[in-house]
């Protein structure tokens, strides 16, 4: 019996001429909880396939149990007891927990005829094994996502699996839901059962993987226990670079021009109260909160989104009534919001047109677009933001999340904005891209002057990229954070104390 | 409590107050003789909707069962005609047969160049109708030529009786036949692992295959069955009418798309059930029923389907969309 379970020799994957896959070795140990991480495009995906059964390695070996196994398909892989969990589940919104748990035995059975008592108590031993209970009638679509996680879990354990491989785990989670995936976890570990988290969130492999591997360009630049590695180290691991993680320092513009924005008393009848705020040029202000405190809702109002509200906003000393979104950006405000996918980007379509839709106001000529001023802003734009694409005309849903984000943003200064709200700006992006969008906001806020409020969950990038930070809490300013005292602890700490 | 939440029980309070309400404006509405009538006009929009229920819970849609209805009666009764056959069983397998045989084109159209639903089925409808009309025959087939034992058939009464007025009135056997095939497409749904893989398929494609699904046979038997299905009714209704027309049926799609939606069945795909769909029908056929006996105008009667159609799929979408908040 040899020492591990699944071992990946070598392994080389090359799509035409694209090397997806370089000479990648990745031996996973039974029982064991072993982290890949790698930013996007590092190959991560593409390793996973393999395991699955679903690419065949170009080149290299792959071993189950010290025993070569060549041509694995799909179905090879679950035989031998492989079961990965998509980032989507898999699941059916449509159908009850209990015929989720279940469809996956009976399909594998062969089954024609569904006995529902058996079934039932499938499903009932599916969750009993991870220690949790559920309502097995409540239709899958009326659960949380953690709840949808646990169902995809139970239903990967139930058919005798021995390595579970989980993609972005974590990604929709909220800290206590992640604090239960990981005792699942563990739990499952007990069983003998191995576990591969696939994410490139740090904090989280240290807290619960045993040994890491890092993919870099399709290449394996790191591996060892998780011991021998501190958040810093992977950081460099994955991007090949070390990130700034120096603060931001705000120097006032000489002379005295009024500040960008100004907001006095301003209310939302039910969920923001007698708000005051101004921020200066070169600004870059967090706002930060719990989940529902408001701060999604004072951006709205500030964006014309939400015209019911009182109080008064000046914008560089002219006082704007942001009744509707064109007034809003119209007066100099632009808003990038929370999930950029649905609410600011047209996917299908391509990288200029997402850049000019919200400014080709400013490029018509009659009743004529001018297609020559629209093109120079746009690949002028395309190449200050370093939008990694071949040209302006990719579709945006070629684009991975970083560079998404980056359309948005280029769009919004085209618009000539002033004052920018960003929402959650880095959700979902992975570390190299991030620490890109940063560095772009920061230029943006030196060097064009741009007044920034950036709304976030993310304790770290807050405290790294603004120079003070207001704390928000049931729909009032709560407390501020100046540049004298901006660390993670202080803000974790005033956060706590809200509860 | 899951019985009150269960929209199957939602139609049903709403069918029941809509029977009492046409009741208190019509009484005659409760005679026996207008009920029996109401049954008998369901047996028909029924067996279609049952069809259209499992295309619509797969995720798709069908406007062609129609035209494949009428082909396969068609068809069928003028062979019959042609060789002088009389008997019953063996028409009613062919006709079946045939729509089978059509759905199946449905199914692979839809399968190998991955077209949307609506589109296929408008063209293999449209294709249908024009074929049967060029080169099987334009006049109708009437009583004085109809196969005898297919009226005989049809005739059949489970209950006679004899109203104040004389007249004979009865109780269609084919009603029978109807709930029959209804408890054969609930059982189907409900416990055979292909009818789960209708509801897999129209809740999530993407994972419905990589479960392990074939949802290639899954498609193959979702279309087939409602061309099988069309196939039967389209024969039992020139039956029932004593009469094949061979442009019979135009715009009753609409109707039965109307109560198989007002049954609770979700145009996105992955819910809906028989129960549902036997409510729904009986509701459009009572509402229509009912507009006629009030002597309103039958192309108000396109009027008031329309609406339904608008109102149920509102509805739905309006669960649906709740359900996911």
């Amino acid at each position: 019996m040899s020492e591990y379970l699944l071992e990946l020799n070598n392994i080389s994957k090359r799509f035409g001429g694209l090397v997806a896959l370089d000479a990648v070795s990745l031996a996973i140990k039974p029982g064991e909880i072993h982290c890949l991480a790698g930013e996007n495009g590092s190959g991560k995906s593409t390793i996973i396939k393999i395991m699955a059964g679903v690419y065949q390695p170009t080149e290299g070996e792959i071993r189950i149990d010290g025993v070569p196994v060549t041509g694995m398909t799909p179905a090879h892989s679950v035989q031998h007891g492989i079961q990965v969990i998509y980032q989507d589940f898999s699941l059916f919104g449509n159908l009850s927990v209990l015929e989720n748990l279940a469809l996956n035995t009976m399909l594998l059975e062969k089954r024609r005829v569904v006995d529902w008592t058996r079934a039932r108590n499938l499903a009932e031993q599916a969750l009993a094994r991870l220690g949790v209970t559920m309502d097995l009638d409540a239709d899958v679509e009326t659960l949380p996502t953690s709840g949808k996680q646990i169902i995809a879990i139970a239903r990967a354990v139930m058919v005798n699996a021995r390595l579970i491989i989980m993609d972005e785990p974590t990604t929709a989670l909220t800290r206590p839901e992640v604090d239960a995936l990981f005792r699942i976890v563990r739990d499952i570990q007990a069983q003998g059962i191995a576990v591969l988290f696939v994410s490139h969130k740090m904090r989280e492999m240290l807290e619960i993987s045993e040994r890491l591997t890092v993919l870099r360009n399709g290449k394996k630049v790191a591996e060892g226990p998780i011991t021998d590695f501190n958040e810093p180290k992977i950081t460099r691991a994955m991007t090949g670079h070390d990130l700034t993680d120096q603060s931001y320092v705000w120097e006032p513009a000489a002379g005295d021009s009024p500040p960008r924005l100004e907001v006095r008393n301003l209310s939302v009848p039910g969920s923001i109260e007698d708000i005051n705020l101004t921020l200066h040029a070169g600004e870059i202000v967090g706002l930060s909160g719990l989940i529902g405190a408001g701060r999604t809702e004072l951006a709205l109002a500030l964006f014309g989104m939400n015209p019911k509200f009182t109080g008064t906003v000046t914008v560089d000393g002219r006082e704007v009534h942001p009744a509707t979104v064109q007034e809003a950006i119209g007066s100099g405000i632009a808003y990038v919001p929370e999930d950029r996918l649905s609410e600011g980007l047209f996917l299908p379509q391509s990288i200029e047109r997402n850049m000019l839709a919200t400014s080709l106001n400013n490029f018509v000529r009659g009743i004529f677009i001018d297609r020559k001023r629209t093109a120079a802003a746009t690949s002028g734009m395309f190449g200050a933001m370093q939008i990694a694409a071949p040209g302006p005309q990719t579709p945006v849903n070629h684009l991975s999340g970083g560079n998404q984000q980056r359309v948005v943003l280029a769009r919004w200064l085209l618009t000539g904005a002033r004052v920018l709200i960003l929402n959650g700006p880095t959700v979902g992006v992975d570390v190299g891209s991030k620490a890109q969008i940063h560095r772009k906001i920061r230029e943006l806020a030196v060097e064009n002057g741009l007044a920034v409020l950036m709304i976030s969950d993310d304790v770290p990038e807050l405290v790294q990229n603004c120079n003070r930070i207001i704390i928000m809490h049931r729909g009032r300013f709560v407390d501020e954070i100046g540049p004298d005292s901006l660390h993670e602890d202080a803000l974790n700490d005033r956060l706590k104390a809200l509860k | 409590m899951t019985l009150f939440r269960r929209s199957e029980f939602i139609i049903a309070c709403i069918l029941v107050a809509a029977m009492i309400i046409i009741g208190l404006i019509n009484p005659a509405f409760w005679s026996l003789d207008n009920l029996f009538g109401l049954l008998r006009a369901n047996v028909i929009i029924g067996i279609l909707a049952l069809g259209v229920l499992v295309v619509m819970i797969s995720g798709g849609i069908d406007v062609s069962f129609t035209a494949f209805a009428v082909a396969a009666m068609y068809l069928t009764i003028k062979v019959m005609i042609y060789y002088g056959y009389g008997g019953v069983l063996l028409p009613f397998v062919a006709a079946t047969l045939i729509g089978t045989f059509l759905g199946a084109f449905n199914a692979f159209f839809i399968h190998s160049f991955r077209m949307i639903p609506l589109i296929v089925t408008l063209g293999t409808g449209s294709v249908v109708r024009g074929l049967l009309l060029g080169l099987v025959g334009t006049s109708m087939i009437n009583i004085d030529k109809m196969p005898q034992q297919l009226i005989a058939f049809a005739k059949t009464d489970l209950i006679s009786l004899t109203s104040a007025s004389g007249t004979n009135f009865g109780l269609t056997a084919m009603i029978l036949i109807y709930f029959g095939l209804a408890l054969l497409t609930h059982l189907f749904l409900r416990y055979t692992m292909m009818g789960r893989s209708v509801f897999a398929l129209g809740g999530a494609p993407e994972a419905a295959s990589r479960v392990g699904f074939n949802t290639r046979n899954t498609l193959f038997v979702v279309y087939c069955f409602a061309g099988a299905l069309a196939g039967f009714a389209g024969l039992l209704h020139g039956s029932m009418i004593w009469l094949a027309n061979p442009r019979d049926f135009v715009g009753l799609e609409l109707d039965v798309i109307a109560a198989v939606v007002l049954g609770g069945a979700s145009i996105f795909g992955g819910r809906g059930s028989v129960i549902g769909t036997l409510l729904g029908v009986f509701m459009l056929v009572m509402v229509k029923n009912s507009l006629i006996i009030m002597k309103v105008d039958t192309t108000w009667q396109r009027v008031v389907v329309g609406l339904i159609i608008i109102i149920a799929t509102a509805l739905t979408a309006w669960r649906d969309r709740k359900k996911l908040v």
